[in-house]
């Protein structure tokens, strides 16, 4: 796959979503809007849009981190217990200060997201068994743990409904004034691309990168709070995408290799697009109603995911 | 030179290298010998910082390790473990430019990349410099890990069991390049080793470890002695000349 057709299927997705709605915008009425149009244009549509792409995007880059720094193909923010521990920081964050704004929430988020990550690296240490398959098992139980004691607290607070609107991820809600949080991932996404030699580094193990004269437990931790923070963003805005982070970076390392500076522009591309697409087909499928997101991502993605198993079997 | 004085290293209450103190001359190749368990890639790893010693200070050209800022010496340092399990997808030509990461902090310059096709052609990856590590057998693999070390440039090369998967050619040609190192470019190279036989024929001093201890050291010549070999490995190992070399026959 080519950037370039990256670059034109982005740039295509990109003036499709923005005219694809209940309200009817040609791209001929550009030159002519009426006021009730450039509402649409300016409060829904294009918010939508750039949500996507940076979602897209900076979830799916943490997703290639996180696996190059576990040294694990199948570990993600969905299946190392990060969204669950951002999710229980948004619990608490609401039971604690009742009137917390979006970025306190997102503050709160983003340490219990952090210590969740640090607790699975820990795990990581101490299993012994590092079979490619168990460890994002224990990443899934650990996760379930903590999601447990999230649906607990927030049964007994009455808060169940806020809680699973977290659950699943949703474009449709995004408006302006509402989505602007996300653009706290823009910088966390341009910090990962100078960084990616270090990570490139660091994913060889800790004797490797001291030879090199890499600080190894820097770089792992920087790279741990880039994943925690941009989790728990797209979190708060979104809802959570899953498998993302999984299949985006898992697909093109396939054909590029592991080495994060080549690697790390095709997966940003690929994950606006493919987020891109989701998106557009979940609002055309049962049109004028939407599916959320969470689910064409989860459905679509699972089954690519599946097929590379297979046919990366086939090559090997 | 690298002097290691009184190092020593426990893991929970076993032993692995008791206080030992040597010294690694400059110029020369220089192999760890001795069975299993002996405590020569601890001592190793002790050596090139990347495991903390107990006790003891190790002195590299005067200055102890824990001195020195870890980016600037790997650019006077260079330590390469066996490397075959790690299972990274990256191409021949950037794992060696990898090993210009100290001078360069990943952003190569001209000449960085001279030092990398230089290291590529030395250990003759130019044809498969594209591939995936996971593409390349076990000795081709090897011998990338070896191409990046020389890429890095540095003073004392370190290589623990640099010879582990390779066939008869590939060890050869290794050892020769470890040669052409010390004697053309002046390096000092510390390797340890399980072929006797690799270690008489290329090495310019010996040192014999047994249970975390140094049995013996010296010059080649006088180390390959069947006296010396018995201490050693608690075997009766005739050594016969051969040419130059002294072969060790301890196939039966």
């Amino acid at each position: 796959m080519k950037k370039r057709y990256l670059w034109l299927a982005l740039i295509a997705l990109s003036i499709t979503s923005v005219f694809v709605g209940v309200k009817n915008i040609t791209p001929l009425d550009l030159f002519s809007l009426t006021e009730a149009q450039q509402h649409i244009l300016l409060v829904s549509r294009l918010p939508r849009l750039i949500s996507i792409i940076i979602a897209g995007v900076s979830m799916s880059i943490i997703g290639l981190i996180m696996q190059q720094l576990t040294r694990n193909k199948f570990v993600s923010p969905t299946t190392a217990g990060t969204m669950d521990s951002a999710r229980l920081g948004i619990l608490v964050a609401m039971l604690l200060f009742t009137s917390a704004s979006p970025l306190e929430k997102m503050l709160v988020a983003f340490v219990f997201a952090l210590a969740g990550t640090f607790i699975f690296m820990r795990i990581l240490d101490k299993v012994k068994y590092k079979d490619a398959i168990f460890i994002p098992l224990v990443g899934l139980m650990f996760g379930s743990i903590i999601g447990s004691v999230t649906t607990f607290f927030a049964y007994k607070h009455d808060l169940i409904q806020n809680i699973s609107s977290w659950l699943q991820g949703d474009f449709s809600m995004v408006l302006k004034g509402r989505y602007e949080m996300l653009y706290i991932s823009i910088p966390l996404v341009i910090i990962a691309y100078l960084y990616a030699n270090r990570f490139t580094i660091a994913g060889m193990g800790e004797e490797f990168s001291t030879n090199l004269g890499l600080k190894y437990k820097q770089v792992v931790n920087i790279g741990l709070i880039l994943v925690a923070a941009v989790t728990s963003v797209v979190l708060l805005t979104i809802g959570s995408i899953p498998f993302l982070g999984l299949i985006i970076p898992n697909i093109v390392t396939i054909y590029m290799g592991d080495n994060l500076k080549k690697v790390l522009p095709h997966t940003a591309l690929l994950g606006a697009v493919f987020v891109l697409a989701c998106d557009i087909l979940g609002r055309v499928i049962i049109y004028p109603y939407e599916i959320p997101i969470g689910l064409t991502v989860g459905v679509i993605g699972s089954g690519i995911f599946v097929y590379l198993l297979v046919r990366r079997r086939a090559f090997a | 030179m690298i002097e290691v004085k009184n190092v020593s290293k426990k893991y929970g209450n076993k032993t692995v290298v008791e206080p030992v103190s040597v010294n690694v001359a400059k110029g020369k190749i220089t192999s760890f010998i001795g069975p299993n368990g002996a405590g020569k890639s601890t001592l190793l790893s002790m050596m090139s910082r990347l495991i903390t010693k107990d006790s003891g200070e190790v002195l590299i050209d005067g200055v102890e390790l824990g001195k020195s800022k870890s980016s600037d010496l790997a650019k006077k340092i260079s330590i390469l473990k066996q490397s075959n399990h790690l299972n990274v997808r990256l191409s021949v030509r950037d794992l060696v430019a990898f090993g210009r990461f100290p001078y360069s902090q990943g952003r190569l310059s001209k000449e960085d990349w001279v030092f990398v096709d230089e290291a590529i052609r030395y250990m003759e990856l130019d044809d498969m410099q594209e591939k995936f590590l996971d593409q390349l057998s076990g000795g081709q693999k090897q011998r990338a890990f070896i191409a990046m070390t020389l890429a890095q440039d540095t003073e004392y090369i370190l290589l623990d069991e640099p010879l582990n998967n390779l066939d008869m050619k590939h060890s050869v040609q290794i050892m020769k390049v470890l040669r052409r190192l010390v004697d053309e470019l002046g390096k000092t190279i510390v390797i340890v080793i399980h072929d006797i036989n690799f270690a008489s024929c290329y090495s310019d001093h010996i040192v014999a470890l047994k249970n975390g201890r140094i049995v013996k050291e010296g010059p080649t010549d006088e180390m390959i002695d069947t006296d010396v070999l018995r201490e050693v490995y608690d075997m009766d190992i005739p050594v016969q000349t051969i040419g130059d070399h002294k072969i060790c026959v301890y196939f039966a």
